[in-house]
């Protein structure tokens, strides 16, 4: 079931975001999706910079396939703010949003007169939602906030992949969708009090203080501990878990294992060798030598035999899905998650939809992405009326 | 003042997707009640990283759960849950992450909850939504992050599929409920109305790697393909990755492959004038770079690469950031003690409201330590006709 406009929770929401690449425009993506008006301010010509960021040199109808999937459901204001006729445009605008958000390195705001300070006197009950890279103050503030290098900076790399491996990123923008998400959270909580209190706010995110909360657990472990973490020299899944954690080949394929007794497991799946860890302590301590036994063992049969053992145990086990087995599966058909979003020139894209459920309706929208400056006229005109 | 302050939340949920939720949400502001089983309480009490515990419970438990309140219920005990239902004509709002259909059991489904309390906000986490095959299979992090397709993103192309070293799936998934809890109160504040969130592990995992999979979904299938020299990312070209040095390692963005050839003072690299080989010759670029960048250690090319401003970066453990200024900076860690316990070193919330913080001193509750409080608070034990109390 699709949820109307009406009932969208965000409904009558106005968003400008005048952010880039993908944090700040991943936190407007989920304000749109739950019924946001967000218009993208956009410099006249270029755009987003997304736009010709190309992953794997796929692109539609002139912009990156990564712009389209996370600018759906948006409109496009293109301006020129150093010109002082179209900053007072982008001005009467604030004067009418609810949220605005940013991700600029500091000072640029500042120098086009658009910094909090400025668009509170403008408008003092927005939500002004600004994400940096490493936050406004310290040695790092004016380094690059990209993804790969903040995740260098903040020790994840050295959690993922093997122990004989060098640092391993995660392989996705984990930094930037955390950000995103943690400065969703932070504008929403605003926007709740400002029903209340009708106070604006200043909400900052940054992607290294983002990605250190991702690492809050293991993080406060090392905290606490002192002892740096030592991943796994067998398929590592978690720096700080016991074996059986991990996934392993099996004569066909790949089986995931989740925390759970070796002995119990060792009875399951006829290992003898393993039912011999009987102290559970071993299972950190000896996690990587029962983890090959059990490399050695898995390989013996098939992926469907060992869960055919497993799962009627309730033991927490898994197959190993690639995208194509997983979209054929009826377990993902079931989720509904995909939408096909369609630009005003009929060019168009299947992608996904909000992860979120409002009231068992999904929240989708059929817009695409918009075209630099696609929607000036349309807003100019309502600017004037205004 | 806090922007979720008045806020109640009841917590029944455990471990860490549903209470990563309810974390944010007291970091923020709200009151948050976790309702636990008396005696053993939320299981992840007991699940212990390196066996590292404090006062009786695990510090995982410690870091999640500070900032909240106890309130020790057997929701199959009858007096037990009209004390709840109490409780509940008070909340605002309501978390749970049972697998399907137990809080209908017990009589606290959205059906039942709405009927007590029209306005709640009643957020739901499940592993794999409510319908379908998987709605029974345990919503564990690894397993969604196995059966989503994120393995196959991660590590070389010559490993098997590598999971995220981290709950991924959890994180999200608390985040998105955060999202839709708070939707749905700004809604409220506007209607009146209440609301039901229903979120999961496995459409938060996909949400995750939406920019990769609308690839997918649209490049007619092709199956990722992870680099086999120092993958970062399977659908960037070179030189993104992390790369040995001399003497340690150094990170690589996107950017120009001719300018790194000429920053770098690597001649080999010039050959690929074209930007469209940065992704195709991804590996043997990758390879060139790997050779190249062993004879200079990190510092030496962040000295040439970063005037030029050329995405790049050291790679830091943990000793390292800890001990720099602009992690110190940060001011992200704090220690919070229970009365009569040593103190802990915990995270902080990453979000600033006003250029500050939100903190909060209150340890992680025991089990059933605001019991007492909260009984007199909201008149949870009713005076009897004769003036009794009962039990």
């Amino acid at each position: 079931m699709t949820m109307t406009d009406l009932d969208k929770p965000l409904q009558d929401m106005l968003v400008l975001d005048f952010s880039q690449f993908l944090s700040g425009p991943s936190a407007s993506l989920r304000l749109a999706d739950m019924g946001a008006r967000v218009i993208k301010v956009e410099r006249s010509g270029i755009g987003d910079i997304c736009r010709t960021l190309y992953i794997s040199n796929m692109e539609l109808d002139g912009d990156s396939t990564l712009f389209h999937s996370i600018n759906r459901n948006k409109e496009s204001l293109a301006l020129d703010l150093k010109n002082p006729t179209e900053l007072d445009v982008i001005k009467k605008l604030i004067g009418k949003a609810d949220v605005m958000i940013g991700n600029f390195r500091p000072g640029v705001m500042e120098r086009l007169g658009l910094s909090y300070e400025h668009v509170k006197l403008i408008n003092p009950q927005i939500i002004y939602g600004e994400i940096t890279g490493y936050g406004h103050n310290g040695p790092w503030r004016d380094k690059p906030g990209q993804d790969l290098l903040v995740q260098s900076l903040s020790g994840l790399a050295y959690l993922n992949g093997d122990a004989e491996q060098p640092p391993m990123p995660f392989g996705l923008a984990v930094a930037d969708m955390m950000a995103g998400a943690q400065l969703a959270q932070g504008i929403l909580a605003c926007l709740v009090r400002r029903g209340v209190t009708s106070h604006g706010a200043l909400v900052q995110a940054s992607l290294l203080e983002a990605t250190l909360d991702f690492q809050f657990e293991v993080l406060t472990t090392y905290l606490n501990e002192g002892k740096s973490p030592v991943r796994s020299s067998v398929h590592n899944a978690h720096a700080y878990l016991g074996a059986p954690y991990g996934i392993y080949r099996t004569k066909d394929g790949y089986l995931a294992l989740a925390m759970g007794s070796v002995v119990e497991l060792g009875h399951l799946l006829g290992c003898p060798e393993m039912t011999m860890y009987t102290d559970s302590s071993e299972w950190s301590t000896k996690r990587d030598e029962i983890k090959r036994i059990l490399a050695a063992h898995l390989l013996h049969e098939t992926t469907e035999l060992w869960l055919s053992k497993l799962e009627p145990a309730d033991y927490w086990c898994a197959d190993v899905l690639s995208w194509d087995r997983l979209l054929k599966h009826e377990g993902f058909q079931t989720l509904q998650m995909t939408q096909q979003v369609t630009r005003s020139n009929g060019a168009s894209l299947m992608t996904t939809r909000c992860p979120i459920r409002i009231d068992r309706a999904y929240m989708t929208s059929p817009k695409g992405s918009p075209r630099i400056g696609e929607h000036n006229e349309a807003i100019l005109q309502e600017i004037a009326g205004m | 003042m806090k922007p979720l302050e008045g806020i109640v939340v009841l917590d029944f949920s455990q471990f860490l997707s549903g209470p990563s939720a309810a974390l944010r949400l007291a970091d923020l502001g709200a009151r948050v009640i976790k309702i636990e089983r008396p005696g053993s309480g939320d299981s992840c009490r007991q699940l212990s990283l390196h066996n590292l515990m404090s006062d009786g419970d695990s510090l995982l438990f410690h870091t999640i759960n500070r900032n909240k309140e106890s309130y020790a219920a057997n929701l199959k005990d009858p007096e037990d849950l009209a004390k709840v239902i109490k409780l509940i004509s008070h909340a605002d709002v309501i978390i749970e992450n049972f697998r399907p259909g137990t809080m209908d059991k017990l009589g606290l489904g959205y059906e039942d909850v709405k009927l007590m309390n029209p306005k709640i906000i009643y957020g739901s986490v499940t592993g794999y939504g409510k319908t379908g095959p998987w709605r029974n299979k345990p919503g564990q992090d690894l397993l969604v992050q196995s059966l989503s397709g994120l393995a196959y993103l991660n590590g070389n192309a010559d490993q098997p599929p590598v999971p995220f070293a981290l709950a991924a799936a959890d994180m999200f998934t608390g985040a998105h409920l955060v999202q839709g809890i708070l939707a749905c109160l700004i809604r409220r504040g506007r209607t009146g109305v209440g609301g039901l969130i229903e979120v999961s592990l496995l459409e938060s995992i996909l949400d995750f790697q939406f920019e990769v999979l609308t690839t997918h979904l649209n490049d007619g299938g092709q199956p990722p393909v992870r680099s086999s020299v120092n993958n970062a990312h399977a659908y960037l070209g070179a030189p993104y990755g992390i790369y040995e040095t001399a003497d340690g390692y150094l990170a690589l963005a996107m950017g120009s492959v001719i300018r790194l050839s000429e920053l770098l003072n690597c001649p080999a690299l010039a050959a690929y004038s074209d930007p469209k080989s940065w992704f195709l010759q991804r590996d043997e670029i990758k390879r060139i770079l790997v050779e190249h960048l062993l004879t200079q250690p990190t510092q030496g090319w962040l000295d040439v690469l970063e005037p030029a401003d050329y995405w790049c970066a050291d790679v830091l453990t943990w000793e390292r950031l800890l001990a720099h200024e602009a992690f110190q900076e940060l001011d992200m860690v704090q220690e919070i003690s229970r009365p009569g316990s040593q103190p802990i070193k915990i995270t902080r919330c990453p979000i600033k409201i006003n250029g500050m913080r939100p903190e909060s001193t209150k340890w992680a509750p025991w089990v059933g330590e605001n019991n007492a409080k909260l009984e007199e608070e909201f008149h949870l034990v009713e005076p009897t006709a004769k003036g009794e109390r009962q039990v």
